[in-house]
């Protein structure tokens, strides 16, 4: 009907009994060209773009632009504020990916052990899911506010005298809170379909063959999760790079620039608020450059360590 | 090594539905038992229970002199064997058999040895770096049985651990688990919902229906001397024929026909009558017989099953390849063949002897709940 045939004269025992053959040579890439299109207009022209308008300094009012080289780099990675905003940007990743995956772990491993109402558990621990990124932040920063703030009041009670949006730990701190309770509920998901996986008598098994529980975890079910926590842990340090930039914004808005904020932040910063396109474009390409290899690493020493069923 | 005694167990699950009906079973150190029953009548999960994977309602489970009912599975002593073999999948095949001991503290040394011994015995020892996936069905089969015998257990546990084999191979694994059981002398519990496989691997047979016991017996006792019914139909293949009859004097009526029992009536009236397919031969001329109108054969090779009807009620006779067959037979029976069950509790009426090879047949222990 679509020029679609499955290959049924291939013998069974070459592998691959589910490939399709295409009548037309063109069909396939027409079936890509959406998919593509997508990509080609989201993510390689705006690179591309983004690499060439580093090169240039561009003027603020939109007259022209002027070669400069690898000008915006150095200026970049000889700039002391941005290596700091760097350094706080691989504190904030590390500490956010940590918590967010530790956190939806254990909630997930208690949530499958509930037998009686775990609907409800699992309901209430998903529900935080579904809000947006600007009104988690503000929800965030209400818990954190100075006059009514919640968390405030406990921080008091404790003779700590929190000042979010002021004190530079204090605003990290929070920022490192609201973005990790954000992203417990996406990783409680995964770990918990994860788990529900992991057939029942293998754990059964488990069990006759070890009496610590968490020597069981450790060794049987940790292992045969590590495909989900592979995919969760490069889906998380994307997000803490990148789509922690809603929390940010809203939690250092219009605050004195004494504040903690992520590289994705700084590039806008200096793009829209600065009209440095130019700076902002060298940044954007070293942020690219970073995800990369952060990627390639990720694939090449860690994955290989995860067992696929 | 180790007997087990069950006494009064019971499953109760939320709600009330009672999965297993107080239980008791005696087994001896060393013995294969085996519990056959269709699904859903409280055979896995009585085994279950004395794995600790279930909790125990009520009653007690001894293993040794030892009450288990409230220790951890992993400290009961007891191996199991799983019906999808539950094999670690992220593990080597030597590492699955070692996890157990290596968990229990046991030195390297005598872990490699018990590996090794098991790996020889089951002709597993060129698969040991393997991982699971990398094995065949029957392969993962022996990697679990291996995983049972390194641990050296008091009894062993078999949850259908060949209703995942193709059939030739489920009836050589079949022999190799019996001759492993006897080589090794441990005390094991298996549970199959296939009649032919306990009868073939079981010291004694436990049928179960509906969370009862309805007969323990050694295979052949259960088989000529079924405790009921119910028993009859589930033993043996073909099942055995149960027809509706009344008895008056020393003779059967079924509907229009007359059989000749030869001794006096003990117990006149409705009768449910237990025939063996196998027991049915071709009358004599003059002899009294049933007519059998012949509806379909199926052919076996060594012998042929001849399906039709006795007066209206389905009927298998298990004939000899060589005798003729036309549109209707004339079947006739040894009176000590015919078995006796009451036409409403379908439980055996009398103890005729009824044993082919002339064995004594005992009374069976009927388990009453």
């Amino acid at each position: 009907m679509l020029g679609l045939n499955k290959s049924a004269s291939k013998p069974p025992e070459e592998t691959d009994a589910k490939r399709v053959q295409f009548n037309s040579r063109l069909l396939p890439y027409l079936f890509l060209a959406p998919q593509m299109a997508i990509i080609f207009i989201f993510f390689y022209w705006p690179s591309v773009q983004a690499i060439h308008s580093s090169f240039y300094l561009e003027d603020p009012f939109g007259f022209g632009s002027t070669f400069v080289g690898l000008a915006n780099y150095t200026d970049v990675l000889k700039s002391g504020e941005y290596l700091g905003i760097a350094r706080f940007t691989a504190v904030f990743t590390a500490l956010v990916t940590f918590f967010s995956l530790a956190i939806g772990l254990l909630l997930a491993v208690k949530a499958d052990g509930v037998i009686r109402g775990n609907a409800t558990y699992k309901t209430l621990l998903i529900w935080v899911y579904a809000i947006a990124p600007p009104v988690a932040g503000l929800m965030g920063m209400m818990m954190f506010d100075q006059h009514i703030g919640p968390l405030v009041k406990v921080a008091a009670f404790f003779g700590w005298d929190m000042k979010v949006g002021l004190n530079y730990n204090d605003t990290a701190f929070a920022m490192i809170v609201v973005s990790v309770w954000k992203q417990i509920p996406y990783n409680f998901i995964f770990f918990l379909s994860g788990l529900q996986g992991i057939p029942v008598s293998v754990r059964e098994a488990a069990l006759m063959d070890c009496r610590s529980g968490f020597r069981r975890f450790w060794t049987v079910i940790l292992p045969l999760l590590a495909p989900t926590a592979f995919f969760l842990l490069i889906i998380n340090t994307t997000y803490a790079l990148f789509d922690t930039f809603g929390v940010i914004d809203v939690m250092v808005k219009d605050k004195a620039a004494n504040n903690p904020i992520t590289l994705v932040y700084k590039v806008y910063m200096d793009g829209f608020r600065g009209n440095d396109l130019g700076g902002s474009s060298a940044q954007s390409v070293i942020l690219m450059i970073i995800v990369f290899v952060l990627t390639i690493f990720q694939f090449r020493f860690i994955e290989r360590r995860v067992h696929y069923n | 090594m180790a007997a087990i005694n069950i006494t009064n167990v019971s499953k109760i699950y939320a709600g009330g539905v009672e999965a297993v009906k107080s239980v008791s079973i005696d087994i001896e150190d060393g013995e294969f038992i085996v519990l056959v029953g269709p699904s859903g009548c409280g055979k896995s999960t009585l085994l279950r229970m004395v794995a600790g994977l279930e909790a125990i309602s009520k009653g007690t489970v001894e293993i040794g002199d030892r009450v288990i009912n409230d220790v951890e599975p992993a400290e009961r002593d007891i191996a199991m064997v799983f019906q999808n073999y539950a094999l670690y999948p992220h593990m080597t095949v030597y590492n699955n058999l070692a996890y157990g001991l290596k968990n229990r503290g046991t030195p390297k040394a005598e872990i490699d040895a018990r590996v090794a011994e098991a790996a020889r015995m089951l002709e597993i020892e060129q698969y040991l770096t393997r991982k699971p996936r990398a094995l065949s069905g029957g392969q993962r089969q022996r990697v679990a049985m291996g995983r049972a015998i390194v641990r050296k257990p008091a009894a062993f546990l078999f949850d259908e651990p060949l209703s995942n084999l193709d059939a030739k191979l489920r009836v050589s694994m079949r022999g190799e688990i019996k001759q492993l059981q006897k080589r090794l002398g441990t005390t094991s519990l298996y549970v199959t919902h296939d009649q032919l496989e306990a009868m073939t691997l079981a010291d004694r047979l436990v049928v179960l229906n509906g969370g009862q016991i309805e007969q323990i017996g050694r295979p052949l006792d259960v088989y000529h001397t079924p405790a009921s019914t119910f028993v009859a139909s589930f033993i043996g293949s073909p099942a055995m024929n149960l027809l509706r009859g009344t008895r008056e004097g020393n003779q059967l009526h079924f509907g229009s026909q007359v059989l000749d029992v030869g001794r006096a009536a003990a117990f006149p009236g409705p009768i449910t009558v237990g025939i063996r397919a196998e027991d049915l031969r071709i009358a004599n001329t003059g002899e009294q017989a049933l007519t059998l109108k012949v509806e379909y054969i199926e052919e076996l090779g060594a012998q042929r099953l001849v399906h039709g009807t006795v007066d209206g009620k389905k009927l298998t006779a298990s004939l000899s390849p060589e005798i003729g067959i036309g549109e209707t037979l004339s079947l006739s029976i040894a009176p000590e063949r015919l078995h006796f069950f009451d036409a409403d509790t379908g439980k055996r009426l009398a103890q005729p002897s009824a044993a082919s090879d002339g064995k004594r047949v005992e009374m069976l222990a009927i388990a009453e709940a």
